[in-house]
């Protein structure tokens, strides 16, 4: 009010002066570091007249004697009013928005203002990103979003992470969430030496994430959307001066928790106390703590470099070079990956059409250590010593048999590190992701682009299985056809393996706008085509021994299986009177995987906002910054996760060890394949409900929003009528789930002052999930779909799909309990009271996955400092302890095929003895995984300007998986599939950075 | 200027969109499988599909050992036909007993198990996929399809003979499927795959089709002993059809015990003759046993590879302080043993006196205090991976051993039988003289021979236990004994209880599995279950 009346004031006094036509010149640049800003938009308010800034951030303007005001603008930049009276040079700083509502973001085939979003999409840019080393993009927002659940796989060095939002819509088919890469759909899978397709980008590289949760935002992507898609934005140059970043990470891995089993002292007398004198005569008298000698500490660097800038001026480029070198805790374990990232984004003919090209490269070398070590660690006897003294099975001790063929004694377990020494697995991957990006704006019809994306994504995984012939795990494995007793034999392992991945990806859409000034909208239709083309190339290779006896070949060189989708989408955006917002959209999707009359299907959505706020209630008051309310419908579909060309049989021929005798020869097998010839798209109709508020000029912001997502003609495998295909099992559209949840998200500005910003973040989500069909006809004595097989026994699975139940319940055997609550040895309830325990008296119980996830980020800015932590917890997730149930036995323990055992510590608390079976599918086994964990602390520390003044340097220190409070007494409680059984540990990494910018 | 600049990037665009548009198709094909159109082309392409369908016996999958199984929703490895199928007929008997806990396993000794028993899920639908494939094959070999393949008439008259083999492995199996789970769902080539739920039969249907159909196709089969190794010929189907014979009054409530005397002796007739070694009969190179085979499931442990059958049935009995190298394998998997049932079926155990007692008893109880320790009850040497002249076989962790379906020691006892129980048309000399053919084998000489007096039903129960123990026949040989599921005869652990118990008589049929009763609204669960 108060510039307004100088303004005024100033136009009234000057006004004679300047009645004529004249020129203003200037320069914009950024408030933060006063660099020059680039196509930054200078127009005189009220007019049509304006100009862009230059590549050196200046304008030059003619005005007329009646102009007063400039508006000066910059994307993602607070706009600035100037007044142009008596005076003819301006330098104009703008400011980055701290308004987060006028952030762009980035949803399917466009973008939109973070305060016209009608779905539900949240988004996440690189300052919100998680620190520390983190090896793997999709880490980098973990706990950051409510609704989407990211837990990492394992430990390993590169190690992928299984990502659900909204818990997934699926059972059988999968319910990875489909990931967007500048455009580009990628294959979730990943390739042989690498299974972790996303560890092949380099989280620097990352500008941006978009989760987009409800149909409304997800549908337009319809046929991979139903688990939610999560878009990716890299990083691209900005005209100006070269910027030149530099940041390197250096880590210290330690192993945070070890199984807890005996010491060798304790299996001493365990063993003395209830072995027989045959056992007794083979305990040894040493003290080998197995899992120390298999783990170590393990360092990592990460370094990167990027520059930025224009060439010449006009042609915007992004340079990105980085390395990362891991070790894995694990012995012999390591990832090494070179990526290389180029970005250009030139424009021509006056802007009308921009071009993005990019292209990133890496390159990654891994050796993967067996973890069967893991599990060997926990059950190899402590009482023996790590090396034998001599010098057969490579020096290292094993447990003999004089009279095996081998000298090994049959099935028992190897020397753990004898394991990982003896075997060298190493791995070559590269990958090759090329886009390019097309944007035309009409020349006669500047409204109407003419977008065209493409790209091809192309990786090659290589590897070698190298295993000396003197190695205890595949020792004389392979005897000569014709040899006798004595051999010739033939031992190790000479493998190889050889991957190579093509994707191709093309995609074109119109986008029209324009403002229906009659009704005072704004209308924006977009409409396109899209192609992907999904093929793998396996080439297969003999199983040959070290000195290369080929002890199976196959019987194909290779193997293309390949699936491509051809995709019509449309979308149209109505936006009246800036209150309400309509959006529908609506995807018509073909997918090669289905025959041709249920090769296609459509996914509508549509969704509608309501900004209160700029209803007269709101409009002027101080307090409510944001509200809007939202809701939506929609549709997407599923067709990830199944077989390729399974709606007809094909005949596949068996292998050489697969051939059948007549007379005297030998015949290969041809043998039909199971198929259905009906099975179509699985589709998810997802309703949402939000409501987006802000108070105290956002101080005070979030959301609070809720779902329901039912997913019928579920693609779900499930029995045939006996005689009706060549498989007993098949995946068919049988069958309906539920998820309804309710998220929660609220940020926080506490404090924030001159030299003092607190940032606080919490998110919760409920999610309730239901099975509610699953069979062609309802048979109550169907108990479900069983999976989840666990160790011990041959095929005992632990887990259930039924209906009436959530997804992934426990089937167990109820444990019965003595008076002092300690479980009673066998003993178990006898549900459906017919004095028999078998198959009928399990029962479902609870399930793996959370009912709640929340999250809460906190980040403190003191002056230079800056101090932040991330901490998760999850709540009502249950967790089968596979280790205590397979090693926590005295059976184990003392095994009757005449070797010792470690075992699990829980022995101490049931006391199984480990016969019969049943004791496997207890539920006592099955504990309460709830946990509470921090996941990253990190210290910064902005030095500032060095190097006289020509760089910034910033300091930072993490610590990740910090502290974790959980009563599961397992290694970890925080695992995917509901089976804890040799869990490669997350380490406590430590590590410290730098950052320069120069 | 201007527009020409546009018009060319629009018509780029634009051709760019239309081109990628119209090139690419949805219709995909695999890179190296391929249609029925494809293998049934040539002659070759026939035998390889029919060798599916005899593999199907001793194949878990078209990847051996394993890796590509054919039935799904059980560990690969078990689900062979012959494991499963000597599972049902020993473990829930006097015969075996197991020490492991699989799922389902300890059910059959235990004699608990249910409609979602694992492991009678998986040989159901073993039997039912054996049939599947054969339906399939009878179809793709009719003279229609043959004559527009354009199929070489010399091939042609081949795959006709495949043709019946594959009618003859369809009715075996409804034969197996009729003696264990009683009253099934039925199809065959004559509806189209998958265009019909099958409908339930019971079992007299089963055994009257199983009959008529054998008849059939008898002529068209092979001579007796003139087909391949390893193919079915008359023989197999006059010992498949006296075999039900024997048990007819089980299948069907009336006794056939004069065609069960016709058929054995028309078998053995056919000129076979008992090999002169019993403990020879299961070793590596016992495919040079055809005098006595009637028909063989072929293994072969570089070529034929699974973790079931014979290579099952030498690894899993051997454990405690037994050298696994004397069994020709490299291991062994501590599981299978007996019980005192069967040893004392022999007077002497050792074999010293009759060879058929191939029992290891060092370190072993002859009383089983606890199933799941190995080393309680006796284990059984019968199956050896080694040849007759002491070599090993091809692979010490694939056996060698081939697994004969029919042998002529059983049309034996079948005839002996049936003529005691009133079968007409044979004699009781000559019924005696076969069963005494055996004992004179089994002992070396005459000692062990019997009277006519002493040949009498019972005798012929625990002969036949004695001469065919862990060949597949027991569970059927009590129930028609009425020893099965009855208190009057009790082993260790029946039931579940260590001393025996009977169970209730419903158990002497297996439940039709709930996989298929959820699947197939058609059928009607057997009473009991």
């Amino acid at each position: 009010m108060k510039k307004t009346l100088v303004a005024l004031l100033l136009a009234v006094i000057c006004l004679p002066t300047f009645a004529q036509d004249r020129t203003v010149t200037g320069k914009v640049t950024d408030a933060k570091d006063g660099s020059p800003l680039v196509a930054a938009s200078v127009v005189v308010k009220g007019t049509k007249k304006g100009t862009s800034t230059g590549a050196d951030g200046t304008f030059t303007l003619k005005v007329s004697a009646s102009d007063n005001t400039l508006v000066v603008s910059f994307l993602n930049y607070a706009s600035k009013e100037i007044s142009i009276k008596g005076q003819s040079t301006f330098n104009v700083t703008l400011s980055p928005t701290s308004d987060q509502l006028n952030e762009v973001v980035v949803i399917g085939y466009g973008s939109v203002r973070k305060k016209d979003l009608t779905g539900s999409v949240a988004n996440i840019t690189s300052k919100d990103f998680n620190t520390g080393v983190v090896a793997t993009p999709e880490q980098l927002i973990s706990g950051k979003v409510a609704g989407v659940a990211i837990t990492s796989n394992s430990g390993a060095p590169g190690a992928g992470s299984t990502i659900r939002i909204r818990g997934g819509a699926s059972l059988n088919a999968s319910n990875d969430p489909l990931i967007v890469i500048d455009g580009m759909p990628i294959d979730a899978g990943g390739i042989s030496g690498q299974a972790n397709a996303l560890a092949l980008i380099n989280p620097n590289d990352i500008e941006s994430f978009s989760v987009l949760k409800d149909a409304s935002a997800s549908a337009i992507y319809g046929a991979r959307a139903s688990n939610g898609v999560i878009l990716i934005t890299t990083k691209k140059g900005k005209k100006g001066a070269m910027k030149v970043n530099f940041s390197s990470q250096y880590g210290i891995a330690e192993n945070s928790k070890q199984a807890d089993i005996f010491t060798a002292d304790e299996i001493r007398k365990i063993v003395n106390e209830k072995g027989t004198a045959a056992f007794k005569a083979v305990l040894g008298a040493e003290n080998t703590d197995w899992q120390k000698q298999i783990y170590q500490s393990a360092t990592s660097t990460d370094n990167n470099l990027s520059l930025s800038g224009a060439v010449a001026g006009a042609l915007p480029y992004r340079l990105s070079l980085g390395n990362l070198q891991q070790d894995g805790i694990l012995k012999t374990g390591n990832l090494k990956r070179t990526t290389i990232g180029v970005n250009l984004s030139p424009t021509f003919f006056k802007d009308h059409l921009s071009v993005n090209l990019s292209y990133k490269y890496s390159e990654s070398s891994s050796r993967f250590a067996d973890q069967g070590a893991i599990g060997s660690a926990t059950n190899f006897d402590p009482t023996q010593p790590v090396y034998s003294g001599s010098k057969r099975f490579g020096g290292y001790w094993e447990w003999l048999d004089a009279t095996s063929t081998t000298g090994l004694r049959s099935l028992s377990p190897r020397n753990p590190l004898g394991i990982l020494e003896q075997k060298q697995d190493n791995s070559n991957v590269s990958r090759k992701i090329a886009s390019a990006l097309i944007d035309y704006k009409v020349h006669f019809l500047p409204d109407l682009h003419v977008v065209v994306n493409t790209g091809s994504d192309i990786a090659t995984g290589a590897g070698t299985i190298v295993i000396n012939d003197s190695a205890a795990s595949s020792y004389k494995r392979y005897k000569d056809a014709g040899g006798m007793f004595n051999g010739p034999f033939h031992g190790g392992v000479n493998n190889q393996y050889l991957q190579e991945r093509d994707n191709s990806y093309f995609n074109a859409y119109l986008n029209y706008a324009t403002d229906l000034k009659a009704i005072s909208s704004r209308l924006e239709l977009t409409g396109g085509y899209e192609y992907q083309d999904y093929k793998t190339t396996n080439y297969n290779f003999p199983d040959r021994t070290y000195d290369n006896t080929i002890v199976s070949s196959p019987n194909y060189a290779f193997n293309v299986p390949e699936y491509r989708l051809i995709s019509y989408l449309g979308r149209a955006n109505l936006n009246i009177k800036n209150k309400y917002i309509l959006t529908a959209s609506v995807r018509q999707d073909g997918s090669s995987k289905f025959n041709p009359d249920n090769r296609y299907a459509v996914f509508p959505s549509a969704a509608l906002a309501w900004k209160l706020k700029e209803e007269d209630m709101f409009k002027s008051s101080t307090v409510v910054s944001d509200l809007k309310l939202r809701a939506s419908y929609g549709v997407t579909g599923q067709q990830d996760g199944i077989g390729y060309y399974d709606y007809i049989s094909y005949y596949n021929l068996g292998t050489n060890t697969a051939q059948y005798q007549f007379g005297n020869a030998f015949y290969s097998i041809y043998r039909p394949g199971g198929y259905y010839y009906n099975r179509k798209w699985e589709q998810t109709a997802t309703a949402n409900v939000a409501l987006d508020f802000g108070f105290f000029n956002n101080r005070v912001s979030g959301t609070i929003e809720a779902y329901n997502r039912t997913t019928t003609d579920l693609l779900n495998e499930i029995n045939q009528p006996a005689g009706t295909n060549f498989s007993n099992k098949i995946v068919a559209n049988i069958g309906s789930m539920e998820n309804n949840g309710v998220e929660f998200t609220l940020n926080l500005v506490p404090i924030k002052s001159k030299d003092l910003t607190w940032d606080l973040s919490v998110n919760a989500t409920y999610n309730k999930n239901k099975i509610t069909k699953l069979t062609i006809s309802d048979d109550p004595t169907y108990a479900g779909a069983r999976y989840g097989g666990i160790s011990g026994g041959t095929g005992n699975t632990i887990m259930i799909q039924s209906v009436g139940y959530n997804r992934g319940s426990f089937f167990v055997f109820k444990q019965v309990y003595d008076a002092k609550g300690n479980p009673i040895d066998g003993l178990f309830a006898d549900l459906n009271r017919d004095g028999i325990i078998n198959e009928k008296d399990l029962y479902q119980y609870k399930g793996n996955d959370p009912q709640w996830y929340l999250g809460a980020n906190s980040k403190v800015t003191y002056k230079k400092w800056n101090a932040g932590i991330v901490m998760r917890a999850n709540l009502g997730n249950y967790l089968y302890n596979n280790v205590a149930s397979s090693t926590g036995t005295l059976r184990n323990i003392m095994n009757p095929l005449g070797y010792i055992n470690n075992g699990s510590r829980d022995y101490l608390t049931s006391g199984f003895s480990g016969n019969g079976a049943n004791y496997f599918l207890s539920d006592y086994y099955v504990k309460n995984a709830s946990f509470f964990r921090i996941d990253n602390i990190s210290l910064g520390y902005n030095v500032g300007k060095v190097w006289n003044d020509k760089a910034s340097l910033q300091l930072n220190a993490n610590i990740q998986n910090a502290y974790i409070l959980t009563k599961y007494n397992g290694l970890d409680p925080e695992m995917t599939g509901g089976v804890d059984n040799n869990f490669y540990p997350r380490p406590r990494t430590i590590s410290f950075g730098i950052n320069l910018n120069f | 200027m201007k527009t020409n600049i546009y018009k060319i990037v629009l018509a780029t665009v634009v051709s760019f969109v239309v081109m990628a548009s119209c090139s690419k198709s949805l219709d995909l094909l695999p890179t190296n499988d391929v249609t029925s159109t494809t293998v049934y082309s040539t002659a070759t392409g026939y035998k390889q599909a029919f060798a599916k369908v005899y593999a199907s016996f001793a194949l878990t999958g078209n990847t051996g050992p394993a890796g590509n199984g054919d039935i799904q929703g059980l560990d690969e490895g078990t689900a062979d036909f012959l494991r499963l199928y000597w599972k049902a007929q020993e473990l829930s008997t006097d015969e075996a007993v197991v020490a492991w806990g699989d799922p389902g396993l300890p059910d059959f000794h235990k004699m608990n198990w249910s409609a979602s028993n694992p492991m009678l899920t998986g040989l159901y639908y073993r039997s039912f996929y054996q049939i599947t494939l054969a339906n399939d094959f009878i179809r793709q070999a009719s003279d229609a399809n043959l004559a527009s393949r354009g199929i070489a008439a010399d091939d042609v008259v081949a795959i006709k003979k495949f043709k019946t083999e594959a009618r003859f492995l369809r009715a075996y199996q409804y034969a197996v499927l009729m003696d264990l789970f009683g009253n099934v769902p039925f199809i065959t080539d004559a509806d189209a795959l998958g265009s019909v739920l099958p409908k339930q039969k019971t079992r007299t249907e089963l055994f009257n089709y199983i009959e008529s159909e054998l008849k059939a196709i008898e002529p068209d089969l092979v001579d007796a002993r003139k087909n391949e190794y390893g193919r079915a010929d008359k023989a197999a189907a006059w010992a498949l059809l006296a075999r039900i014979y024997l048990n007819a009054q089980v299948y069907t409530g009336t006794a056939r015990y004069t065609d069960a005397v016709t058929y054995s002796k028309k078998v053995i007739d056919a000129g076979y003759s008992l090999i002169s070694d019993y403990t020879k009969l299961m070793r590596a190179d016992n495919y040079n046993n055809t005098s006595e085979f009637i028909l063989t499931i072929n293994y072969d442990g570089m070529k034929t590879q699974n973790w079931g059958g014979t290579t099952f049935l030498t690894h899993a009995p051997i454990g405690g302080s037994m050298v696994a190298s004397t069994f020709g394998v490299d291991g062994g998997w501590g599981g299978l043993r007996t019980t005192k049932a069967l040893s004392d079926k022999f007077a002497d155990i050792t074999g010293a006196t009759d060879k058929r007692a191939q029992f290891y008893t060092t370190g072993q109880n002859v009383d089983i205090s606890d199933v799941s320790t190995f080393t309680d009850g006796y284990a059984i040497t019968k199956f050896r991976n080694i040849k007759a002249d002491g070599t090993s076989g091809s692979s010490l962790t694939f056996a060698d051993i081939d697994f004969p379906i029919f042998r002529l020691g059983e049309m034996y006892l079948v005839y002996a039988e049936s003529v005691l129980r009133g079968g007409t048309g044979g004699d009781a000399t000559t019924a005696l003289g076969y069963v005494n053919a055996l004992r004179q084998r089994a002992y070396g000489n005459s000692n062990g021979n019997i009277t006519s007096g002493q040949l009498t039903t019972d005798f012929i129960l625990d002969e036949r236990s004695r001469e065919l123990y862990w060949e597949g026949f027991r569970r059927s040989d009590l129930i028609r004994y009425g020893k099965f599921t009855e208190s009057t005869y009790l082993w260790p652990w029946k039931g579940g209880v260590k001393s025996g118990s009977g169970v209730d008589a419903f158990r002497k049929l297996y439940p039709i599995p709930s996989a298929d009763i959820s699947s197939n609204p058609n059928l009607v669960q057997n009473t009991g279950y």
